[in-house]
């Protein structure tokens, strides 16, 4: 019986012991579910904010949408440059299980080179996550069709198609248009200080050179975006809201398409380059520079081999020669001369002076030689321009002084940038004192004034300048800023380009500006004219001046002789026209690069310039 | 003193011939449909996984049904046997185990494959309760040293597979039995210091690269975005964003769009925070929390020590999944890899808690008959 007692005690001692440590297990249970519950407030009441931002931040991407490229027509809307659908091979390597064999399994069905392989890699390494990358581009029909027949069996490969930019006319406007290429770390930079970086978010390209470049901002429109939710794989489960892209501006230049291709045709395999724009407003009608090159070649990218053949080619197609070409302006010069002059009281209309063939420096004996042996006899201004007499200029240079022929022509845009609305061009070089000193550390002799007074030695001119001098004086000292876009246009609005024509050369006597313009059309349509035999059979008035540059110095006494030199080393050929007589409507400039003279070579190229402008009615109805 | 035990079987009524805890199925049935609709939205609305996951509900169901009939007695005769036919297995899967995700845990038995630390989740908590109570309360200091043994090897065993998180659960329903029956608050302080004093030494000779991983991560998952600490910031991000009243039962984004890692599995706990909100949380915890309180009833109710302990420990353990998961996927522990109890999609380890909760059924239901013996 104790022992029963003893054991019933046991038992409810146990019992105690067991319900106080149930009692201690639930107290820590609900104390521990205090904790979670505590934590959960934390997250989702406290942090809630927070948390809901970053999960909206997880399902919600913007994607951005590359607008259209504006595109690009000549005076009469032709298309220079244009948007077609190009089909690109692309990955995306997060899709994919195996990388290499599926490489291989696309090496099989097209080809695909080991640099493109390599170049994929490459991007896959630096490229973000779920971006899809290029394998290959510009697919040609079979190989899309190939590509789409095996896409069941090739997960995370995709024939994408978009936009690329195609000039149909090939190297007939490329130094104008220039062209597009893939965005580099420089154009990123440069956006980025431009603070237009965001609206380049899904475009691939940019303009690199010419139009394309300097109207980059109309050319290139405005990004739009679409709002997706993903999942986790980047998929897009559905679109939220979209905003759509606005296309870049058209611009319709004054180019005009059959004027440029004749511009082509004259020049044929002649080094040069040929601008023809319209005095009244600088709307430039025809700006080809010989030779040219494909610019599609550069907008996929273009090869080494192929950019080392243009690069090396002494013909230096990559040069812009309308406005990078620095030539010795030669007799071109002789009107704008023959004008400070007359307004200097230097000489007078009727002023004669006689020309033996040589001139020489008081105290020296060089001869400084007519490019006529024997000399013209007895000249005036009107001969004297029309026959290119040099010693009436070298006589009235050396009266002039360097400092007033560097002055007044300044006025014509010498030494000057035209400003016309592409991004490469050249100053080229009007001399003065201070030029000199600066350059070679020398003092201006009288020596050097007399070949300048015939547009030959430190002073050079680029075509454009030399066609918008002859806008000047044609204006009556107006000088127009050359542009070729005439008119931007989008979807419902366009806006032409105005005109910009600012004084530039003033006059004391406005008569002296006939007097000029009449020495012109006496060069085109008198007998004794240097460029008469080129003009003779024309339907139409012009004025004009030719020019013959001396590449390399002949010596004393020495006649020059074409066949014997070099063929880098013979004359250029230079024109500047304009037309008709009264009331011109086109002025140009001709520069032929070692191929003789002005009048045998530049003049009959700017007849057919010419004969073609009229013909076809070019900037007729303004 | 008879009637006194015989009344609980009365207020039961007929369900106590099928030996069924009402309070406790009832429980049991409202997480178990919870968490349907939440495995629902959590497997991205596969009916699929739906039905797997209902036919094996119906099975651990009658598991737990089965061995609600058998006696406590019953489990008593047949803990030791359980224990060392576990023991047996774990060895076997150390020699000739099947190799599943880097680590050694399956037997293959021919005709089907077994996670033979499943048993041992049982077979533990019995065998202790058998050897202490086989004693009269509180243990003595040598009964508790052999109980602290029969703990350690199986834990050392399974640890070896390795599977640190199932062996450190199984080390724990064995200590939970001990802390019942009565172990000293000093020795419990004593062995507390002791672990931490152990932990160093675990950290650098018994614990894995990828286990470290998990731990630094947990210390701070922000170092590691994109990698291990992926999964917790995901968890994290689907909880927050779900407010009070959540996004809405199968609209939670993080879930639904798969930012969630193993959303249907182990943080599926994540899921529901996400669609249900704070709301759902607190209607989850309550669930357990009547669950585990009504366990701990039965067990103070139980009639012997064996059965008292063992439905203890068992009960204790459940809270501990529960705890351990959630305080994972909420970014308060490492990521362990341990379901939410009964509402996770997944195998083994539901027939395993039923078969737990039968013992605990049976324990709740068989009082009568023990005072008849």
């Amino acid at each position: 019986m104790l022992k029963k007692r003893i054991a019933m005690q046991d038992i409810a001692a146990e019992t105690r012991l067991f319900n106080s440590r149930a009692l201690v297990a639930m107290l820590v249970v609900c104390s521990l579910f205090s904790i979670i519950l505590l934590n959960m407030y934390n997250l989702q009441v406290r942090s809630y904010q927070d948390y809901q931002i970053r999960s909206e931040g997880n399902r919600i991407k913007v994607l951005p949408m590359a607008p259209n490229r504006g595109l690009i027509t000549d005076r009469n809307g032709i298309l220079l440059a244009e948007n077609r659908p190009v089909f690109s091979l692309e990955l995306v390597p997060e899709q994919i299980s195996d990388i290499n064999s599926t490489l291989a399994q696309l090496a099989e069905l097209i080809v695909i080179s080991a640099e493109q392989q390599d170049d994929f890699l490459q991007q896959v390494r630096q490229q973000r996550r779920f971006n899809s990358i290029a394998l290959k581009e510009r697919l040609d029909e079979e190989e899309v069709a190939i590509i789409s027949v095996n896409l069941h069996r090739l997960p995370g490969v995709t024939v994408e198609a978009r936009l690329t930019r195609h000039y149909p006319f090939g190297d007939l406007f490329t130094h104008a248009l220039g062209y597009i290429g893939k965005i580099n770390t420089d154009d990123l930079r440069r956006l980025d200080e431009q603070e237009r970086l965001p609206n380049y978010a899904a475009s691939r390209e940019i303009g690199k050179l010419g139009l394309e470049r300097y109207y980059e901002e109309q050319l290139h429109g405005t990004m739009g975006f679409q709002e997706v939710e993903v999942n986790n794989r980047g998929r897009v489960i559905r679109v939220l809201r979209s905003v759509p892209a606005r296309s870049g501006q058209n611009i319709r230049l004054s180019l005009d398409v059959g004027l440029q291709l004749t511009a082509q045709q004259t020049l044929q395999q002649k080094r040069g380059a040929i601008v023809a724009m319209d005095p009244r407003d600088g709307a430039v009608l025809a700006f080809y520079s010989n030779p040219s090159y494909d610019p599609n070649l550069f907008v996929h990218g273009i090869s080494s081999s192929n950019y080392n053949a243009l690069l090396h080619s002494p013909d230096r197609p990559l040069i812009n020669r309308a406005t990078q070409g620095i030539y010795p302006p030669a007799s071109t010069i002789k009107p704008h001369l023959a004008l400070l002059g007359l307004e200097t009281n230097t000489v007078k209309p009727d002023t004669k002076i006689w020309d033996p063939g040589f001139f020489t420096l008081p105290n020296s004996d060089h001869r400084f030689r007519d490019w006529k042996r024997g000399g013209h006899g007895w000249v005036d201004v009107y001969s004297a321009v029309v026959e290119s007499c040099d010693i009436y200029f070298y006589d009235l240079g050396i009266k002039l002084g360097i400092d007033r022929i560097s002055d007044y022509m300044r006025q014509f845009g010498f030494g000057e940038r035209t400003g016309i609305d592409i991004h490469e061009e050249a100053s080229a070089n009007m001399p003065s004192r201070g030029w000199k000193r600066a350059r070679f550390n020398q003092p201006w002799y009288p020596g050097d004034t007399v070949p300048l007074s015939i547009g030959q030695s430190f002073w050079t001119a680029t075509p454009i300048q030399l066609a918008l001098s002859t806008a000047v004086i044609i204006n009556k000292g107006m000088m127009p800023t050359p542009h070729m876009a005439a008119e931007l246009s989008s979807e419902n609005s366009s806006e032409l380009i105005q005109p910009k024509l600012k004084p530039s050369v003033s006059v004391i006597d406005e008569k002296n500006w006939d007097i000029i313009a009449d020495t012109m059309v006496r060069t085109v349509g008198t007998l004794k004219g240097t460029a008469h035999n080129a003009f003779r059979t024309a339907s139409y008035t012009s004025g004009g001046k030719t020019g013959t540059a001396q590449i390399v110095a002949i010596a004393q006494d020495a006649k020059y002789d074409a066949d014997s030199l070099d063929e880098r080393h013979r004359d250029n050929a230079m024109y500047i026209g304009y037309a008709p007589a009264v009331n011109p409507t086109i002025v140009f400039a001709v520069a032929v690069e070692n191929t003789g003279g002005g009048s045998s070579t530049a003049a009959p190229i700017g007849r057919q310039l010419l004969d073609y402008y009229f013909s076809a009615g070019v900037n007729a109805d303004e | 003193m008879n009637d006194n035990l015989v009344s609980p079987n009365q207020r039961s009524g007929k369900l106590a011939a099928f030996h069924i805890d009402l309070p406790l199925l009832l429980g049991l049935l409202a997480l178990l449909a919870f968490g349907l609709v939440i495995l629902y939205s959590a497997t991205g609305q596969s009916e699929a996984m739906m039905k797997a996951q209902i036919i094996r509900l119906g099975v651990a169901l009658a598991v737990m049904v089965g061995v609600a009939q058998l006696s406590p007695q019953t489990f008593r005769r047949w803990a030791v046997a359980l224990f060392s036919i576990g023991l047996l297995m774990l060895i076997a899967v150390l020699l000739f185990g099947h190799v599943g995700k880097g680590a050694q845990r399956w037997l293959d038995l021919g005709f089907m494959k077994f996670q033979p630390s499943e048993i041992m989740k049982l077979a533990v908590p019995l065998a202790v309760a058998w050897f202490i109570a086989s004693q009269n309360l509180p243990p003595k200091l040598w009964h508790l040293f052999v109980g602290f043994l029969m703990c350690a090897i199986p834990t050392l065993l399974i640890a070896k597979q390795p599977d640190l998180g199932t062996s450190l659960l199984i080390a724990m329903s064995g200590l939970f039995v001990l802390f019942m029956a009565g172990m000293s608050w000093r020795l419990i302080t004593f062995i507390a210091l002791l672990v931490s004093a152990f932990a160093p030494v675990m950290w650098f000779f018994l614990m894995r690269d990828y286990q470290r991983q998990r731990v630094l991560t947990f210390l701070n998952p922000e170092t590691d975005p994109l990698g291990s600490g992926y999964h917790i910031i995901q968890s994290k991000i689907a909880i927050g964003s779900g407010g009070v009243d959540g996004k809405g039962w199968l609209q939670g984004t993080q879930s639904q769009l798969e930012f969630l890692p193993e959303r249907h599995t182990d943080f599926i706990f994540a899921v529901l925070s996400e669609e249900f909100g704070l709301i759902g949380v607190v209607i989850l915890l309550a669930i357990y929390l009547f669950i585990i309180g009504r366990g701990l009833l039965i067990a103070s109710r139980a009639q012997d020590n064996f059965s008292k302990l063992v439905a203890a420990s068992f009960i204790l353990t459940f809270f501990v999944y529960v705890f351990v998961n959630i305080g994972m996927v909420s970014g308060l522990l490492p990521v362990v890899g341990v379901p939410l109890p009964l509402v996770s999609y997944g195998g083994t380890s539901m027939v395993t808690l039923m078969a737990a909760f039968g013992v605990l059924m049976s324990v709740s239901t068989h009082k009568r008959m023990l005072a008849n013996v």
